[in-house]
């Protein structure tokens, strides 16, 4: 059950990765470092200003959105329509400056972030479960399903769809794409805030965190990188993977999603769910 | 502006288009090699180490900057060149030797990396070779075979021609002849047959299969020759830090491989050189910095890492074509001096179509 809680948050970094690649084909190697600034935010609400939890959520998600979208609009922008190349190492850049800068403000000493979920386990059906473990599970399901009917049912989902398939076609339709990219960051930057304190009852809060990222790739990869539930099905199941591994060879617990990830990625190269590869000449 | 007039077909693919460059050429190589009998042996350590960035940064430009292929896990073949050193070092064999062999387990293991990545792309492959690396790093840390029972592996300390060989000058040298040899290995490599077969596959691979290139063979070579260039410049690298650990080849070091690759300048084995020049004098600088700030801010480690990542968006953002096309503007500018136009080198923006087909 742990498994599939830790799954879960690998499968909403995965979905912050999935977010920013449908809309605009970047691939946000920043994510991991979002997460833990999320989480770094919702520690300084929480414990040193004393705000009560749900308010804190609010507080850090709304933050983080403001993030992301700045992000976008001061970072990202200039290089649309570059290769994707030049998207990777950005973000890679950006996910120094946040971590360095994270470090300077919060300092490198881990943290406990107090959470109202009871510690007991309670018994539902003959399996054990934690509080937090449902929270987790719970909210990722919802925020989902929320996803998956903005991108299918919305007009706002639908423009996203349409400027990442092909920007300047999307610009001729009148879809505002800078701003319609904007409003992905947003998201995706909320998303890992949701996913910083959720997992904050699992893991300390602390610099370290944003390694995360990596297992997260795994998931968006297992997932097909292009699909919404493809990336919460990958995260459970590396997070599971995890966990069965850990039983039987502690040793190997940290490698297993790589592992994974190698051999999906060799067999299936575009991923379980993704879609077939093709491009015409 | 200085004209090259062509009076043969050789002249197209001579190393330097100007006679007189050689002049200048010769110059620093003067000035490299009287370098160590005028400053301090500290100073001539640090160099060295710089010399050792730049043959690894050479090795990932070759991959990245030539082939197109993206590698996250670089420093997983450092890595293995460096532990394969000192294995065979300890086993008694002799130092050229030792080097020959970490550049072949390296190649090998690219090889090895290379045939199931042929049929990954871009992103993908990226994230392929990061998660490479990391298992790389996790099986040094863990086999107790590999590592040799200790968490900490000393790197021996050979003797060649009498000199103790670790950090002092011998090192120097060994390190700045072995850079101006990869260097030139990969100049020449790049107006060969093979080397055009490179760039071709980068630009376009589909066109470059049309016109007779054996795609997974090139790719694989590709790897091979970046993995070994890659063990030859972590061999090195474990004289210098003489202790191994796996953690101290971690996804950072890769990274930072990545960065000097752009922020020289991709697709410039000129520009490789100078972002390791640049990354290995950023760290002294920060150094330097740190006594003038306050210690709460002086003391993190966090300063660096955020000036890295200033540093790479910086270049991303302002200045793509790396320290290499600056120095290349700033040559035309003085070549065309009362004519130079901005625009001459500006930046072409495309829309991007999707390689999604829906």
């Amino acid at each position: 059950m742990n498994g599939l809680a830790v799954g879960a948050i690998y499968g909403l970094v995965a979905l912050g990765f999935v977010l920013i690649y449908k809309a605009t084909e970047v691939v946000n190697f920043a994510q991991g470092d979002l997460l833990m600034l999320g989480a770094f935010i919702a520690w300084t609400l929480i414990v040193p200003l004393g705000l009560p939890y749900i308010v804190a959520f609010v507080l850090t998600v709304a933050a983080m959105a403001v993030v992301g979208a700045a992000l976008d609009r001061f970072v990202m922008r200039p290089i649309i329509g570059q290769p994707h190349f030049a998207g990777i190492m950005l973000t890679i850049g950006l996910a120094f400056s946040i971590r360095g800068i994270a470090s300077l403000v919060w300092g490198p000493q881990e943290r406990g972030l107090p959470t109202p979920f009871a510690q007991q386990p309670r018994n539902i059906g003959g399996i054990l479960v934690q509080d937090a473990t449902l929270a987790i599970a719970g909210v990722t399901a919802l925020l989902c399903l929320l996803l998956f009917f903005f991108f299918r049912r919305t007009r706002l989902g639908i423009a996203m769809q349409a400027a990442s398939q092909n920007q300047l076609a999307a610009y001729l339709m009148a879809i505002p794409v800078k701003s319609v990219f904007t409003l992905t960051w947003a998201i995706a930057a909320a998303v890992a805030g949701i996913a910083g304190i959720l997992i904050a009852p699992l893991l300390a809060v602390e610099l370290n965190l944003w390694v995360i990222v990596l297992k997260g790739f795994a998931a968006a990869v297992l997932g097909g990188f292009g699909s919404i539930p493809g990336a919460i099905l990958g995260g459970l199941l590396i997070g599971v993977a995890e966990q069965l591994v850990g039983v039987y060879e502690p040793s190997a617990k940290g490698i297993t999603a790589y592992v994974v990830l190698l051999a999906v990625l060799f067999a299936f190269p575009r991923g379980l769910l993704g879609e077939p590869l093709g491009k015409r000449v | 502006m200085r004209y090259v007039f062509k009076t043969s077909h050789d002249q197209d693919i001579h190393l330097l288009r100007h006679n007189r460059d050689w002049w200048w050429y010769a110059a620093l190589a003067a000035a490299l090699a009287a370098l160590p009998l005028l400053i301090s042996p500290y100073y001539v350590g640090e160099l060295a180490f710089i010399f050792v960035l730049a043959i690894a940064s050479v090795g990932l430009m070759l991959l990245t900057g030539f082939t197109g292929l993206i590698s996250l896990g670089h420093g997983a073949f450092l890595l293995i060149g460096a532990y394969v050193e000192a294995h065979a070092l300890g086993a008694g064999i002799p130092l050229p030797l030792s080097l020959v062999l970490a550049m072949l387990a390296a190649g090998a293991v690219g090889v090895l990396l290379g045939i199931p990545a042929l049929r990954l792309t871009g992103l993908y492959l990226a994230i392929a070779t990061l998660a490479f690396s990391e298992i790389v790093e996790h099986l040094f840390s863990h086999w107790k075979f590999l590592s040799a029972g200790e968490t900490f592996l000393t790197v021996p300390n050979p003797r060649v021609l009498g000199v103790r060989f670790g950090g002092g000058t011998g090192y120097y040298y060994l390190a700045l002849g072995l850079l101006a040899g990869t260097i030139l290995v990969c100049l020449n490599l790049l107006r060969a047959p093979t080397g055009r077969a490179f760039i071709a596959l980068r630009d376009s691979p589909i066109a470059a299969e049309t016109l007779g290139v054996a795609l997974a063979r090139t790719k694989a070579l590709a790897f091979a020759l970046s993995a070994a260039i890659g063990g030859l410049a972590g061999a090195l690298y474990a004289h210098k830090i003489s202790t191994l650990t796996a953690e101290s080849f971690n996804v950072l070091l890769s990274l930072q491989l990545l960065m000097m690759v752009v922020v020289g300048g991709l697709g410039s084995i000129k520009g490789a050189v100078l972002g390791a020049v640049f990354l290995g004098l950023l760290d002294p600088a920060i150094a330097r910095i740190k006594d003038y700030l306050p210690s709460s801010i002086g003391e993190q480690s966090g300063l660096q890492l955020a000036l890295y990542g200033l540093v790479l968006v910086f270049f991303v953002l302002f200045e793509p074509s790396g320290l290499s096309g600056r120095w290349s503007k700033i040559k035309a500018y003085f070549q065309a001096f009362p004519i130079y136009r901005r625009a001459t080198f500006k930046r072409t923006k495309a829309y991007m179509t999707s390689e999604r087909m829906r």
